[in-house]
């Protein structure tokens, strides 16, 4: 699997919340054996519902988790030219060389991740001025000119955070995370929250300075529209596991998981007025997953193997590979035929 | 309730050395209705009398046996605090419940008194009723008058909660199955804002007590009456710590002191229950 | 900056509102009191000089005018209003014929100096030691510290001033437990005479400081484990912005301004503590002052102590206010 390509090799991930309080002990498996690799110069979407435990997967990627969510088995290896690192067996100060600089992080929630009551530039200062390792004045001629390059005027440096719009504050925040150059950048739910103008303009953003830098990114979003809009490739997420993952035109037509075709199929086209049939159930609960693949109380074409032996993430294509037992058989999802027309978002 | 008093004893330490803690002042306080000689009476014992085996805890300059002196202060201390929290709460739950439910004028009219209210200073306003009343300042008025002061910050906390409420589907479906807004606010929201009272109750009892020990030190309430404060009162007054009468001033403050603290475990661990977000600290930390 | 100044007069306006209804309030509460002043001078007098019936009315009536007892109430009021914008309060009963603004501006100096050094230590430890211990949960210094804190927390300003005096002016006699200097030191600009109040004043101080640090300690520490969670903390951490800078620039910065909201609510908290402190003491401000003043019924005295400590009171939340904007960019001085 891993090649001198790869930026990001993921084996065996395993991240677990582990709570004990009032006598009550409660593990969740947010995060549960997965296995992925990101190659350089690739936008790569990773797709689940609400509580899928992708929010949780991105934050162990960017080695930025807290208790009671801890890493407890699996390795993530990061390659940014000779340096090697697995930011959990790192100690804090390698790991804090290589932020900003060579791996950068948007947070879910840019209305907040922005110190209120300090000027932008501040927090430029404080987040890139020694990762980018250049005195002053290059420094703010450099932050000046990425502002201008990504259409932001540097003028905003002088604002404070509460005086910018939503989708103003989260272009700064995105800018912040890219003024160093770095080579990886994860970013969390980056347009959620944001109206669909604005949206647009961001996702434009983010794959502008991908591609002017050729750097990677991965980005979490439950928003399949986003995905097909700017992801290389496509990891679907279910109850803690990677189900699938492909090449986002692949997934789109012809997914190999049951679970992945609902979510493609579940996208309004222009033209379509079916109505979209909602997946019936819910998300399973973490803390006590169903037995064997977990999508099978819910999954259309659920045999009686699906529910006692979990299905192994295979290849069954061009870069693309899907846990299900049957995904020879898995059809993207026809729409519903003579219902009345109900435009989804 | 019970449930909740059962965990608390079992996982939380403070909550239990609390209980002990609060429990011993309390039976002390009611070994004063087993006492041989009456709160008033003075010189019926030899003065000035160490700790000894049939004085446990001496005798005070007044020819008082301290032991009984001081179980009837803190029976009076604690009703003192217990009635103070009783008004206070009556006003809190009333105010915070209807402003909380009812919104609009009503809520901006009783916010607006709120504001008032936590905004005066208390011990000064204590002081001058006192220059206006007097002796006739007895433990009850004192009680009244501090009850009307004390509840706008709890008042606000319930009202806070009771917003919550009130979006909340079992509070329409109460409405919709035609609940009057007097039985939604007392029998639906009540239960749920009931650990906040109690907590805040504790911590009312705290303020009360201390503001009634720091009157009477200051000889700012009726005197006759024995509590913890006026025992400190006239040990100053007899000038216990010159005179080398030790006992009378470091056991009393020994008991206070307890009891604060007790009390103070209790709320600590009451407000750690309720507040969601300590809990997750103590998870994180772990 | 217009903006700024609008709001400064905005905030002026209030403030003499507080200070009127403060000042009134204090004025009909007091004037409740059954207690005659000119009956009490007049009864001094006559138990000092035995007394001729006519000399007694000549100066009861005197005493009458002077005081304004004979006058309605509304008229008092305004005669009151009238006096004090002129800075005259009427003659103290407590040392007749001292005026009671003389009392009041001589006990004035002693309260302010021991309040502001008191508040002023207690709150920028307390904030830096609660900030500390909020980010730094597992420090156990900190961690000891808290404990203390919440030890003392419960236990009235009273107590504790009184343990003060227990252990160093009787148990371990090292400092002066009354007065606010030496008897045999003369007032006046000698370091003799500094020496000898800072000496005095440190019990004092102490007792004050311990409770304030507590208060602000564990007031910040709540708010700087709340702040650690937030998002733009978080995030400077995971961009790896410098332990220290996190601290002061994100954390405590932010926690600071509902610290500062703190302060100025818990100033009156504070001004009653100095009236227990005083008292214990026997501190010469206006704390003792007052407690005089009620005990000797001198209703004057009462409500010109009570008057300036309105306007010390409201004068200094009034300044705290002024700063808030400037401390949070979110306020807005519109």
């Amino acid at each position: 699997m891993a090649d001198s390509t790869d930026i990001l090799t993921v084996k065996g991930l395993k991240a677990y919340y582990r709570m004990a309080y009032f006598g009550i002990d409660r593990e969740v498996r947010a995060v549960d054996d997965i296995t992925l690799s990101i190659r350089r110069n690739e936008v790569y979407g990773i797709a689940g519902e609400s509580s899928s435990g992708k929010t949780s997967l991105i934050k162990v990627l960017a080695a930025a988790i807290r208790p009671p969510l801890e890493v407890v088995d699996g390795a993530l290896t990061y390659r940014f030219g000779d340096i090697e690192i697995d930011p959990y067996k790192a100690s804090s100060e390698e790991v804090n060389a290589i932020r900003w600089k060579h791996l950068s992080y948007i947070m879910q929630g840019s209305m907040s991740v922005l110190n209120p009551v300090r000027r932008i530039r501040h927090s430029f200062s404080d987040f890139a001025f020694q990762p980018m390792g250049v005195d002053k004045k290059t420094f703010w001629e450099r932050t000046r000119a990425h502002l201008e390059r990504l259409n932001l005027s540097p003028d905003i440096l002088r604002a404070y955070p509460h005086e910018l719009s939503g989708g103003m504050r989260q272009r700064v925040t995105i800018a912040l995370a890219t003024v160093c150059q770095p080579e990886f950048i994860i970013a969390d739910e980056p347009t959620t929250a944001l109206d669909v103008v604005v949206q647009k303009d961001v996702l434009a953003m983010i794959r502008d300075v991908q591609r002017q830098m050729g750097s990677s990114v991965v980005f979490v979003t439950h928003d399949m529209s986003v995905h097909a809009n700017i992801a290389d490739r496509i990891g679907i997420v279910y109850a803690g596991r990677l189900v699938e993952e492909g090449p986002t035109r692949t997934l789109f037509t012809a997914p190999k998981h049951p679970y992945t075709a609902h979510l493609v199929g579940s996208l309004p086209r222009i033209g379509d007025t079916t109505t979209k049939a909602a997946l019936e159930g819910r998300p399973p609960n973490l803390a006590d997953p169903p037995s064997g693949c977990r999508f099978h109380p819910r999954c259309p074409l659920a045999i009686d193997k699906c529910k006692t032996e979990v299905p192994p993430l295979e290849t069954v294509g061009q870069s693309h590979r899907s846990a299900c037992w049957r995904a020879d058989e898995v059809k993207p999802l026809a729409p519903v035929a003579g219902q009345p027309a109900q435009v989804t978002p | 309730m019970f449930a909740i008093i059962r965990d608390l004893t079992r996982y939380n330490i403070e909550f239990a050395i609390g209980c002990v803690l609060v429990g011993i002042i309390t039976l002390f306080a009611l070994a004063s209705f087993f006492a041989p000689v009456g709160p008033t009476m003075i010189y019926v014992v030899p003065p000035d009398m160490p700790p000894s085996l049939s004085y446990w805890f001496g005798t005070n300059s007044r020819g008082q046996d301290l032991f009984w002196q001081l179980s009837y202060a803190f029976r009076n201390t604690l009703t003192f605090g217990v009635m103070v929290a009783a008004i206070s709460r009556i006003i809190s739950i009333t105010v915070g419940l209807l402003a909380g439910y009812l919104g609009g004028w009503v809520d901006r009219v009783l916010m607006f008194f709120n504001d008032i209210f936590v905004s005066l200073p208390i011990f000064p306003i204590l002081i001058l009723v006192y220059f206006v009343l007097r002796s006739n300042l007895d433990m009850f008025t004192l009680a009244l008058i501090m009850g009307c002061l004390g509840w706008p910050f709890d008042a606000r906390l319930i009202r806070s909660v009771s917003l919550g409420l009130r979006h909340r589907e079992f509070t329409r479906h109460a409405t919709f199955s035609g609940m009057t807004p007097r039985k939604i606010m007392f029998e639906e929201h009540l239960p749920y804002v009931m650990p906040i009272v109690l907590a805040t109750a504790i911590a009312n009892m705290i303020w009360s007590i201390g503001m009634e020990v720091t009157l009477a030190v200051l000889g700012f309430t009726n005197l006759n009456i024995p509590t913890v404060g006026t025992t400190l009162y006239w040990a100053n007054n007899h000038s216990a710590m010159i005179v080398g009468v030790w006992w009378w001033i470091l056991i009393p403050v020994i008991l206070i002191v307890t009891l604060f603290i007790g009390l103070f475990l209790l709320t600590v661990s009451l407000n750690e229950y309720i507040d969601p977000r300590s809990r997750l600290r103590r998870m994180g930390g772990a | 900056m217009r903006d700024y100044f609008t709001f400064v007069l905005k905030r002026l306006l209030q403030l003499a509102a507080v200070v009127f209804a403060g000042i009134s309030a204090a004025f009909f509460i007091t004037h409740l009191s059954p207690i005659s002043p000119v009956d009490m001078i007049v009864n001094r007098v006559a138990a000092q000089s035995g007394g001729d019936p006519l000399a007694i009315q000549d100066l009861r009536d005197a005493l009458a005018a002077l005081f304004g007892t004979d006058l309605p109430l509304h008229e008092k009021f305004l005669n009151f209003w009238g006096r004090f914008l002129v800075g005259d309060l009427g003659p103290s009963l407590l040392a007749f014929p001292t005026p009671a603004i003389d009392l009041v501006m001589r006990a004035l100096p002693w309260t302010v100096g021991l309040l502001v050094t008191s508040i002023l230590l207690s709150w920028t430890i307390g904030n830096i030691l609660g900030g500390l211990g909020g980010y730094y949960q597992n420090n156990r210094f900190l961690k000891a510290f808290g404990v203390l804190a919440m030890g003392v927390q419960p236990i009235p300003y009273y107590i504790v001033a009184f343990l003060l005096v227990l252990l160093f002016g009787y148990f371990w006699p090292v400092m002066p437990i009354s007065g606010g200097f030496s008897i045999n030191v003369r007032p006046g600009f000698t370091f003799e005479f500094i020496a000898s109040v800072i000496h005095h004043s440190i019990l004092p101080a102490a007792s004050l400081v311990i409770v304030g640090l507590g208060i602000s300690f564990l007031g910040m520490r709540a708010m700087v484990s709340n702040i650690v969670t937030e998002d733009y903390v978080t995030y400077a951490e995971l961009a790896g912005v410098r332990t220290e800078r996190v601290v002061f620039f994100y954390v405590i910065r932010n926690a600071m301004v509902p610290q500062l909201t703190g302060l100025a609510m818990a100033l009156g908290g504070i001004f009653s503590g100095t009236i227990i402190t005083e008292q214990v003491f026997a501190y010469p401000g206006l704390g003792s002052l007052l407690v005089n003043a009620v005990n000797a019924g001198d209703t004057t005295l009462v409500l010109a102590v009570s008057s300036i400590a309105v306007i010390a009171v409201a004068g200094a939340i009034f300044v705290i206010d002024l700063i808030h904007p400037l401390l949070d960019p979110r306020v807005k001085v519109k």
